[in-house]
């Protein structure tokens, strides 16, 4: 269970980032991608995942 | 003070709205401009030391997005340290990213705040009229709170002598209140689109808040209440706050009024009404629902309705994220990355100091030449002496009318009357020309973005766009060149009214003109 961002739609604005419970997101050559031994989907931590609430831009981040 | 009683009561909104047409009516006169022979501005803009406390004007003074008459000499610079953001807007699509293209959001180089100081170091050593940082985006300063506050801390250590500010859009405001004063930040500017949720609920889709996507009218409440208590929290602490509201015909347009009388009762000390941007290209959701932006004379309309309320401010350029030097110009392309490393950097201060006195001297020389003029131009010639007309102006700044015509990329716009030369704004065309030769296609569309003006003040002019912009009813001018623009201003209104006096001519009323969406074309000549 873990989150993917999409390279080709990241805008690289970073907002993700700081609001991972799980330190799992990095910038990675000016996109930022999601460590999938960390990722927890933030389930039982908060309602909805919040990489996904807080990007900008819509089916950024998939599930995989 | 609660949130409860931060925020503005919807229905209370509902009962004090009156129709734009009303409030034109009864709105106060005058302005933001010098009017009488004192040279006396009533306005925060154009006003000048006698017309607030000194410490303020201490503030205001060299800070070109806070003075209109520091704007001519002053230059300042965004650095991009800030991509994240914590809203949606509907006029915003922070992907769009093309160096001819100007408007707030968009940057070509995002920055570390290590990277971002040694840029500012640089652009200072280099541009010294350039006194003022402002971290502006391209998302929010607020959502970014290390990285903006890293920077302005390492920029105060190495450069103390610059001014720095930023932008939000409000919603972590509150929270960040204190911290911002510890930095000694003089100015912040809020975004405020709309006091009431109904009208927020057009404009933003969501919000990120207390780690959910809030949405609607709930996501609009909660915003609201943040910015409202934020300014009042700016203004307790006695930080300058300017606010910026995009005007979205049909959403909050005559809503702005309402804003304006909001934001003034909780101390803000400018309001800035700027037009929706929305080309379909730029990807934004206005732009892709065919949202259009407002007219030249929408935009003044509503404007000169808010002018008994917050101090308007009517020189911004909607500049990029990443914009360097005077409001207008954007020199952002010599400091790329790349260049900085190259640059031999000395910071100065002594030098820095010693140019500025030179520009503070010429700024004086251009206030004592309005005075004049204005005590020159009350004569009582038999013509309606309430006759107000825009004036077209091309200059390449220091305040007069230096600009070769086919040379200009804004012309800036005068309500000139008796007795009184007001900056209303400035209007962006493309380059008419380019290596030397007048380009007839941008001719008409120049002229549609002065289209309200009687005149346009060049220092000198092409025989070609001289007979077209007469055909079309603009009068081009170019015996004031070199001179003052509030001095060249009244005398060219002056012998315009003499020739009316003498009945050479009738006095004409001017169409709508159209406020220029694109690129710009300033830079576009560079990258060809």
């Amino acid at each position: 269970m873990a989150l993917k961002i999409i390279a080709s739609m990241c805008t690289g604005c970073s907002a993700c980032e700081p609001e991972c419970p799980n330190v799992a997101i990095r910038e990675k050559g000016g996109t930022f991608i999601i460590d999938p031994a960390k990722c927890t989907e933030c389930e039982g931590q908060f309602d909805s995942p919040q990489c996904i609430a807080v990007c900008p831009v819509d089916n950024c981040i998939k599930s995989v | 003070m609660s949130l409860n009683t931060a925020y503005v009561d919807a229905s209370a909104l509902g009962k004090s709205r009156h129709a734009v047409s009303q409030i034109l009516e009864t709105a106060a006169s005058g302005g933001c401009g010098t009017t009488g022979g004192e040279g006396k501005a009533s306005c925060g803009t154009s006003a000048g030391p006698d017309d607030m406390p000194q410490e303020i004007w201490d503030k205001v003074k060299n800070h070109p997005c806070y003075s209109e008459e520091a704007h001519h000499h002053y230059a300042r610079m965004h650095v991009a340290v800030a991509p994240a953001c914590n809203i949606q807007c509907n006029y915003c699509n922070r992907k769009y990213d093309c160096s001819n293209e100007s408007r707030p959001g968009v940057v070509s180089q995002k920055l570390t705040p290590e990277q971002a100081v040694k840029k500012v170091v640089a652009v200072a050593s280099e541009i010294p009229q350039m006194t003022v940082l402002g971290i502006a985006g391209p998302g929010d300063a607020l959502a970014n709170p290390k990285k903006t506050f890293d920077t302005f801390r390492m920029l105060q250590e190495q450069a103390p002598d610059i001014k720095l500010c930023l932008s939000t859009n409000g919603l972590a405001l509150p929270e960040l209140a204190d911290e911002i004063c510890k930095y000694n930040i003089d100015h912040v500017t809020i975004t405020i689109n709309m006091v009431d949720p109904e009208v927020g609920a057009k404009i933003y889709p969501w919000i990120f808040w207390d780690h959910k996507r809030v949405t609607g009218i709930e996501a609009a409440t909660i915003l609201h209440q943040q910015q409202m208590k934020g300014l009042e929290m700016l203004t307790e602490r006695g930080v300058l706050t300017k606010i910026n509201s995009v005007l979205i015909p049909g959403i909050n347009d005559e809503h702005l009024i309402e804003v304006n009388r909001e934001v003034k009762k909780r101390g803000a000390f400018l309001h800035n009404i700027m037009p929706l941007i929305s080309e379909p290209e730029h990807g934004t959701v206005f732009g892709l629902t065919g949202q259009r932006g407002p007219s030249a004379q929408e935009l003044k309309a509503v404007q000169d309705a808010c002018m008994g309320g917050a101090n308007l401010m009517r020189h911004c350029r909607q500049c990029r994220a990443d914009a360097v030097g005077l409001l207008g110009e954007d020199r952002s392309e010599e400091f790329t990355l790349d260049k900085i490393d190259e640059m031999e950097v000395v910071y100065d201060l002594d030098k820095r100091k010693s140019y500025q006195d030179k520009v503070e001297a010429e700024r004086q020389a251009q206030h004592a030449a309005k005075v004049a003029a204005l005590a020159a131009t009350n004569v009582d010639d038999g013509v309606d002496p309430d006759m107000k007309v825009l004036i077209a102006v091309a200059t390449e700044g220091h305040g007069k009318v230096n600009q070769h015509f086919g040379h200009a990329t804004e012309f800036q716009i005068f309500e000139v009357s008796q007795g009184s030369a007001l900056f209303v704004g400035h209007r962006r065309v493309d380059l008419y020309c380019q290596g030397g030769y007048g380009e007839e296609e941008a001719l008409p569309s120049v002229v549609s973005a002065i289209n309200d003006c009687h005149a346009v003040l060049v220092s000198k002019i092409g025989a070609c766009p001289r007979d077209e912009l007469k055909a079309a009813g603009i009068e081009p001018v170019d015996e004031y060149a070199h001179e003052f623009i509030e001095k060249a201003a009244l005398s060219w209104f002056a012998g315009y009214r003499e020739r009316i006096a003498s009945g050479l001519i009738t006095h004409q009323v001017r169409g709508d003109a159209q406020i220029r969406q694109g690129a710009y074309s300033g830079t576009a000549e560079q990258a060809a």
